[in-house]
């Protein structure tokens, strides 16, 4: 109050108004709108104009493709992209402190190698046990670097790469240990763990939870804003929050009405939202809670942003960057397990080099900063669709790897010069 | 000191590294409520002062009394407990960070083990207002987008938010234009207007003689000077930053 109404004269300087989220502003909606605009024009944009991108890319597809927009396309590229989105949240961990995790792809691989050879035969585990050894596994080795990077002060990177040749090591020898391991290759061979990926929810509860999860959202939107509101504090003006709302429900109900056509053969009929998308909604959902609504999650911007400063003001940087690690490791671990149970295995030739790659370029691509303090789990997984979609539609355009790589690479560098570039502009003490 | 005791007292305090000795037997003595200048030309050892008040380094030799009490500070963390907060040139912000949350930081209010986020605010914004700080549009704007100035206040608010007794500010308007000066400058009478006893480190002469109660001066680690502001003039400080003496007064030594 108070604030907004401050003296003219000494108000900041028009073009400083573009770092200002709009809602701390605006009382209207076309103001609102007015700062948005001057935001994305700032540079400071969002997420705006990867969906813009992703729009483009994938009206460019369905043009050039008959098959692209069907609703079988569209699931399968969903459930490609979960995978690579997946194991970029995980990469954001490292992306925040301004450091790089290299060993993601590898790490998560040996969490779930251990969990789905825990859990076929010949030890037949109970699936959850299998899965919370593997995961614990993850989380360990990720403390364990995060550990050496903290204590001996090496960098993230010469650790990380250590790790990516060193947990492929150890990835093989699970596999030599395990039993039941095939030819290096160990199967799912639980149906709930299978069903992850390739299991779908019925029409009806699919419905059910998108009514659910947006009147969930409301309720928690609408009670935190009149609370702001009956404190004195700025909210959001009414209009926008109920725009917010419309376009999670109509993107929801889309997304459901795809999920729920026929996408298998007339003879053997496959509908409903793949499990995997409610999984990766959670870890969303977690993950957006933890860095947005906790300390831990507030010192790792801090320290990303400027270590000194975090130390300064009394808060453990060592200790909270081994945690960050140990999370990274951990989701990474659930990315695995995704991946396995896509693929309905996981064998000895799993890619960790290249998938971490990906990872690296799906949190840039979404609009996550390599250089630290910024990033946001929506982040990885726009860029995590926007690779997906690529992979997907020039395979539909019968463009080689080659190409695709290309495509991929060229992507990303745009990608990263424009954050450069308009950061540059709209931020100058950021750093880049 | 005739009015009551003072909130800090350095008595003989001396300071060696190695074969240097940065301070010898420095007395120094901080009045509560008061704006204690401490100037110094470069290499007088006023970083040091202000680092061995802080807790960065234990004096070599000598005491430190805080409120009438001796007290070793081992570590910054020991100052910041009794009340001492060090407000150092380059701020230690967070420039992702809004201003509430660098305001905070470290020292998160919290309602069920989560972030309480509109509490924190309105506390902010009672703490800013209180020290009349005016020309922020919007305490949830990243301090990445502020003026200097704004930027020395927030760092400023931050520490009345931890509820200091003694804020150290080091060379706070070295970077700052005319405007900006003038804001921070202002900021500081308030602060001690508000009870807060404040060291300002400056070899500005304006901003000594527009805001300090008393004055120190430092030359090659010996406190040469010390006094209530009315007893200086430009010239004699200047004498005494320059040659350690001057000729023109009786000011305590």
């Amino acid at each position: 109050m108070t604030e907004t109404e401050s003296t003219p004269e000494s108000a900041i300087a028009p073009d400083e108004l573009v770092v200002l989220a709009p809602d701390v502003l605006a009382d209207s909606l076309p103001d609102y709108l007015r700062a948005w605009g001057k935001r994305i024009r700032g540079g400071e944009s969002g997420a705006l104009p990867i969906i813009v991108g992703l729009l483009v890319i994938s009206i460019f597809f369905s043009v050039k493709s008959n098959s692209f927009l069907t609703s079988t396309n569209i699931v399968n590229l969903f459930v490609q992209s979960t995978f690579i989105i997946l194991l970029g949240m995980a990469e954001l961990y490292a992306l925040i402190l301004s450091e790089i995790d290299l060993s993601v792809g590898f790490v998560g691989a040996v969490g779930a190698a251990i969990a789905m050879a825990l859990i076929s035969a010949p030890q037949n585990w109970v699936w959850w046990a299998g899965l919370i050894v593997g995961m614990a596994a993850c989380f360990l080795i990720g403390a364990f670097q995060g550990t050496i990077i903290t204590r001996l002060r090496i960098p993230s990177f010469v650790v990380t790469l250590a790790g990516l040749l060193g947990w492929q090591g150890v990835l093989i020898y699970v596999f030599d240990s395990d039993k039941g391991a095939v030819g290096g290759v160990i199967t799912v061979s639980n149906n709930i763990i299978d069903d992850l990926v390739s299991g779908s929810m019925t029409k009806a509860a699919g419905w059910i939870l998108l009514v659910a999860l947006v009147v969930l959202y409301a309720i928690i939107t609408i009670v935190r804003t009149s609370r702001r509101r009956a404190q004195g504090l700025t909210t959001p003006p009414l209009s926008i929050t109920l725009l917010t709302l419309g376009a999670v429900a109509l993107a929801g109900a889309v997304l459901v009405f795809i999920c729920n056509r026929n996408r298998g053969i007339a003879t053997a009929p496959v509908s409903g939202v793949p499990w995997v998308i409610p999984f990766v909604l959670v870890v969303l959902v977690a993950q957006s809670f933890l860095l947005a609504r906790t300390r831990l999650g507030r010192y790792m911007y801090a320290i990303g942003a400027s270590p000194e400063a975090a130390r300064r003001a009394g808060i453990h940087v060592a200790r909270i960057r081994t945690v960050a690690f140990a999370l990274c490791s951990l989701t990474a671990g659930l990315a695995a397990v995704v991946y396995a149970s896509r693929l309905g295995s996981i064998t000895i030739g799993f890619d960790g080099g290249t998938y971490v790659l990906y990872a690296v370029a799906a949190a840039v691509i979404g609009g996550a900063s390599l250089f630290g303090g910024y990033g946001k789990p929506i982040h990885p997984l726009l860029g995590g669709l926007v690779i997906a979609t690529l992979n997907n539609g020039l395979a539909l355009l019968n463009i080689t790897t080659a190409g695709t790589d290309i495509a991929t690479a060229a992507v990303l560098l745009v990608a990263v010069a424009v954050d450069a570039t308009l950061r540059r502009r709209s931020r100058p003490g950021a750093g880049g | 000191m005739a009015e009551g005791a003072p909130l800090l007292e350095l008595r003989g305090v001396s300071k060696v590294f190695g074969a240097v000795q940065a301070l010898s037997g420095v007395n120094f003595t901080v009045p509560p409520g008061k704006v204690t200048a401490l100037a110094g030309d470069n290499g007088a050892g006023k970083s040091v002062t202000i680092k061995t008040i802080s807790g960065l380094w234990e004096p070599s030799e000598g005491e430190i009394y805080w409120e009438g009490e001796r007290v070793r500070f081992h570590s910054p963390n020991d100052a910041e407990s009794v009340g001492i907060t060090t407000i150092y040139q380059d701020l230690a912000l967070c420039d992702n960070l809004d201003i509430v949350q660098n305001m905070f930081l470290g020292h998160e209010r919290r309602r069920y083990g989560l972030l309480d986020e509109s509490s924190m605010e309105l506390a902010a914004r009672q703490t800013l207002a209180d020290l009349h700080v005016t020309t922020i549009r919007s305490i949830r704007q990243p301090v990445a987008s502020l003026s200097g100035g704004q930027r020395q206040s927030v760092a400023v608010a931050k520490a009345v938010m931890q509820e200091a007794k003694l804020v150290i500010m080091d060379e706070p308007t070295a970077a700052l234009g005319v405007a900006q000066t003038k804001q921070v400058l202002d900021l500081i009478t308030r602060l001690s207007g508000q009870g807060t006893a404040v060291i300002l480190v400056s070899h500005n002469l304006n901003d000594v003689f527009e805001v300090a109660d008393q004055i120190s001066i430092l030359y090659l680690g010996q406190m040469v000077a010390s006094g209530p502001a009315e007893e200086f003039d430009r010239q004699v400080i200047v004498d005494y930053m320059t040659t350690g003496q001057s000729s023109r007064t009786e000011a305590t030594r």
